[in-house]
């Protein structure tokens, strides 16, 4: 039998068709896996074992009657920030520290109703504030090629759980680039789909107005799979939109001939690294030789998008956050005097300090005398960057650019200098002001870590971003490659 | 008002919208229930859920845009009013700021010379009601129930148009009747599903510029209202005419001691970081659907009340009181069809027999123990002569009591009126040969002795003899 971690989604779901393993055997494997090098990435906020071996018995059950889902008995993990029934959902927070949901997420309950096997919560940057996993309470996630590198956040803990063979697929979410960027300097492929065209149901929210769940896989076939599944309508959650999902994976075949590939010239400023820029530059003429057309188009706000984002962005989480209040859920302060209390000394002990600055910041630009000069002038900026994408988009298909500016960076390195942190997300960032879809793809190395190409689509433009992916995939090996340690 | 002064109050009034479940989430809205036990996870601010506007609160809301002519918005957008509070899960409440459903109504009412004035309504606008703290029975601690909270409230603001505490209340009274009329809110104050704060300001007469206003809350009844308003305008004088200033503030109205006392004040004030919230999408309703709407629109008050004038010709003050409910000018409207008396009988009938024994037990029309057709039938057995208005309250309040309708009463207890000339005129025989010398003096002209002799024969006869032919008969056989 071929090794089972090194096999994609795709892979696995033939295989356990043909009965060559079972989902237990298959989930048995990866749950040995982890146990095995997990304490080197720390990826796991908490392994699920009993309830994976228990989904996979029922998977191969449902497999026996010829009942299958989707993905039955196939092996996922989710990022710690959607709630999970009965199990602890912490975001990667000391707050939620003791949170056990009560309930399932739209996306959790839908990837379980097509029969997927969920192996562990992943570790994420607290309450998905942060670009490189440190924030979180469980300590920084480590990059499967580099341990001494972050894995890129706040979805770390799902792209090196994936780029270690931990788990063909993972769920991310992405609020200015936290599924990309991490899927970039992993060497993993992450998509963020169009606001809306997934349930935010159950996902703890961070800035509501821009955060989108999507998924981290190894190719962009299984990101198809999976993100078919996951989208639709959700009545629960009245920012989702009423729209049929197509058959991503039916429409990746086809040949991205004639495409229509947009560059942008910032994107390749000085803010960018070298030999990154030489990488996606190979990328894009590799489109170009399989029948694409570059064009370059101009986004002229586009400079603005991350002071747009850091206004925007911490004015939603001020709010969002304030439920965590030590009354009803989540860390509560010892023996408090009053109910000021209370409330200051829970925040205080169980928020860390990334939150914290995000919360004040966005507080104070929601404040009576400068919301007019921050909050409203950022969603004027925003509403001027989507304007320029939709110019764009009328004249290209897709936008082709580096997804970060460099690859993985060690830990520790920008910690201490937010500013550098938040420029990590500086061509992520723009997708999600405007709401669109968009994808990384690994498109080489260097200096032996993962490099990613970043596409961006017109709203609901999915299918084109996941075609595109599959077929440069179908030319490339990168995403193939195994970090040394985890072969 | 003190002489040289002027009063400007202007009123926001919280409804507590009739809606079965809450404004964002499917738990009921029932009052009364245990402790947190209509509370969902959406109301209980957890993690990871989200809101969902229900329909009918729009629906409601355009309802009342409709009934006081103002502008629906075709677009309004909910915003977060960010505030900690343990009876506030999310540690915001979501309400509408900037672009509120209902904008630029009115209200007519009478002012205190009776003449028409129009009240000014600035808007109206949707948000959700906040839980409650509860601080009895935890030694030490404060409880909190949150099945309240989520529950869809209007809030309706006024323009500061009203200049006395009873037009204050005459506002008051008309918005309670108009959300009843509409169905959009049972207005049970006791429960809290119609509250009110009143800012209040006084300025010498003639003045323009707005005195420094204070805002009341807490005021639960009409009574308190008036009371809470009026105390408040004499300590704004008093301090005044003292040299002093009235400082903005709201002020608590305490209705045992009859007095407002400071509650917090400006400087104190929240900033409620408002901004849209990004959760729900901006509600957008189509001219069509505020026409279906307006089509649904039921005979408002003042309608009704000129109709009741005009098509039925009751006294003005019998058809406001008739109209004061829906309720009671259906009953009304259903007795007036099964009778053939006239209508201002059937009203006397419910204004004075059928309210006065409803006000005895403190209930309203639909707790009325006589129904519509019942009393018609009563109504119907005067005016056929059947019985006399007399024996009417006697068979009213057996019937009040549930010994039967009307017939039967009247039936059981042989209360049917005696109409037979020869039986009554035996019986005016019997009482003038029984009274001789109170005959002689009546044929000696004094005519006042004639109730004598009518109360007479009635008694004879139980009070069964029609009235009216007795007086004939007594007369005629008087005269000699």
């Amino acid at each position: 039998m071929m090794k089972l971690h090194t096999q994609t989604l795709s892979e696995l779901s033939a295989g356990l068709e043909r009965r060559e393993f079972t989902s237990v055997e298959l989930t048995k494997a990866l749950l040995d896996r982890i146990a095995t090098h997990n304490d080197k990435l720390n990826v796991f906020v908490t392994i699920t074992k009993d309830e994976a071996l228990a989904a996979a018995e029922r998977a191969d059950a449902a497999r026996a009657r010829g009942d299958v889902g989707a993905l039955n008995g196939l092996p996922i993990v989710h990022k710690d920030i959607f709630c999970t029934r009965g199990v602890k959902t912490s975001c990667g927070s000391r707050m939620l520290d003791n949170f056990i949901s009560p309930y399932d997420a739209t996306v959790v309950e839908k990837l379980a109703a097509a029969g997927a096997v969920v192996l562990g919560k992943t570790n994420m940057d607290e309450f998905a504030m942060g670009s490189s996993n440190e924030t979180s309470f469980y300590g920084p996630v480590k990059n499967p090629w580099n341990l001494d590198c972050s894995p890129g956040g706040s979805s770390g803990g799902s792209s090196a759980a994936v780029a270690a063979r931990f788990a063909p697929a993972a769920t991310g979410t992405d609020t200015g680039g936290s599924i990309r960027q991490p899927a970039a300097l992993t060497g993993t492929v992450g998509i963020k789909p169009t606001y809306g065209r997934v349930s935010r149901y159950g996902m703890i929210a961070f800035a509501s107005s821009l955060d989108q769940a999507g998924v981290i896989t190894r190719s962009a076939e299984d990101a198809a799979r999976l993100l078919g599944v996951m989208a639709g309508f959700d009545e629960r959650d009245s920012t989702s939109i009423d729209q049929p999902v197509p058959d991503y994976t039916a429409e990746i075949g086809r040949s991205i001939e004639g495409l229509r590939v947009g560059i942008v010239r910032q994107h390749f400023d000085a803010g960018l690294d070298e030999q990154t820029g030489v990488r996606v530059k190979e990328a894009i003429a590799a489109l170009e030789s399989m029948g694409a057309t570059t064009v370059e188009v101009n986004l002229p706000s586009i400079d603005l998008s991350v002071p747009t984002y850091y206004v925007v962005a911490p004015a939603e989480c001020s709010s969002n956050l304030s439920r965590f209040d030590g009354v009803r859920f989540g860390y509560r302060a010892k023996d408090p005097e009053d109910l000021l209390d209370l409330y200051c000394r829970s925040r205080g002990e169980g928020f860390g300090d990334e939150v914290k600055r995000r919360i004040m910041t966005g507080a104070y630009v929601l404040s009576a005398g400068y919301y007019d000069a921050y909050y409203l002038k950022a969603q004027q900026v925003r509403a001027l960057i989507a304007e320029d994408f939709k110019r764009a988009f009328a004249e290209v298909d897709v936008i082709a650019g580096p997804t970060a500016p460099a690859p993985a960076f060690r830990l520790g390195d920008k910690v201490d200098d937010p500013i550098q942190m938040y420029l990590n997300d500086i061509y992520t960032i723009g997708a999600n002001l405007a709401g669109l879809p968009a994808i990384s793809v690994p498109c080489g190395f260097v200096d032996n870590l993962p490099v990613g190409l970043h596409l961006v689509g017109p709203h609901f433009a999915e299918s084109d971003l996941l075609r595109c992916a599959h077929q440069y995939q179908l030319q490339t090996d990168f995403h193939r490659a195994c970090p040394e340690a985890f072969q | 008002m003190r002489a040289g002064w002027e009063v400007v109050i202007g009123l926001e009034i919280h409804t507590q919208l009739a809606t079965r479940s809450k404004i964002f989430s499917g738990a009921s809205t029932a009052y009364g229930a245990e402790p947190n036990t209509q509370a969902c996870l959406v109301d209980l601010g957890y993690p990871g859920v989200l809101p969902v506007l229900n329909a009918e609160v729009v629906r409601m809301a355009t309802l009342f845009g409709l009934a006081v002519n103002a502008t629906v918005a075709r677009r309004s957008v909910f915003a977060r009013k960010n505030y900690f509070y343990p009876d506030l899960p999310k540690g915001y409440q979501i309400s509408q700021l900037e672009l509120p459903i209902v904008e630029h109504g009115e209200m007519m009412i009478s002012d205190a010379d009776g003449n028409e004035k129009r009240i000014g309504i600035t808007r109206a606008h949707l948000e959700e009601d906040a839980g409650k703290s509860v601080h009895e029975g935890f030694e030490g601690q404060s409880g909190i129930d949150l099945n309240r909270a989520g529950t869809p409230l209007l809030e309706i603001v006024s323009e500061p148009d009203l200049r006395s505490a009873k037009e204050a209340v005459a506002y008051l009274k008309k918005i309670h009747t108009i959300v009843r009329y509409l169905g959009i809110s049972d207005g049970n104050m006791q429960e809290g599903s119609f509250r009110c704060d009143a800012n209040v300001s006084v300025r010498p007469l003639g003045q323009q510029e707005l005195g420094t206003r204070t805002e009341l809350k807490n005021l639960n009844s009409f009574r308190f209202i008036e009371k809470a308003i009026n105390y408040e305008i004499e300590r704004q004088v008093d301090l005044i005419e003292d040299g002093g200033t009235v400082v903005q503030e709201t002020r608590l109205y305490d209705s045992d001691k009859d007095e407002t006392r400071s509650m917090r004040s400006k400087e104190e004030a929240n900033d409620y970081r408002y901004f849209p919230d990004p959760d729900l999408l901006p509600v957008e309703i189509s001219d069509e659907y505020i026409e279906t709407q307006r089509r649904t629109m039921p005979e408002l008050p003042d309608a009704k009340q000129a109709r009741f004038e005009n098509v039925y010709g009751l006294k003005i003050d019998d058809a406001a009181i008739l109209t004061a409910s829906r309720a009671l000018a259906d009953y009304f409207e259903e007795v007036v069809k099964a009778t053939e008396a006239s209508a201002q009988i059937a009203a006397n009938w419910i204004i004075g027999d059928l309210l006065g024994a409803l006000n005895r037990e403190g209930w309203e029309i639909d707790d009325s123990r006589i129904s519509a057709i019942d009393l018609a039938g009563l109504v119907n057995r005067i005016h056929d002569n059947s019985i006399s208005g007399k024996i009417a309250k006697q068979v009213f309040e057996a019937m009040w009591e549930g010994e039967g309708d009307a017939d039967a009463i009247i039936e059981a207890k042989g209360l049917k009126q005696i109409t037979d000339s020869s039986a009554i005129e035996a019986v005016v025989d019997k009482v003038i040969d029984a009274n001789p010398s109170q005959v002689e003096e009546y044929r000696a002209g004094k005519d006042k002795l004639m109730g004598f002799f009518v109360g007479k024969v009635m008694q004879e006869t139980g009070g069964q003899a029609n009235p009216g032919q007795v007086n004939k008969i007594l007369k005629d056989k008087l005269k000699g």
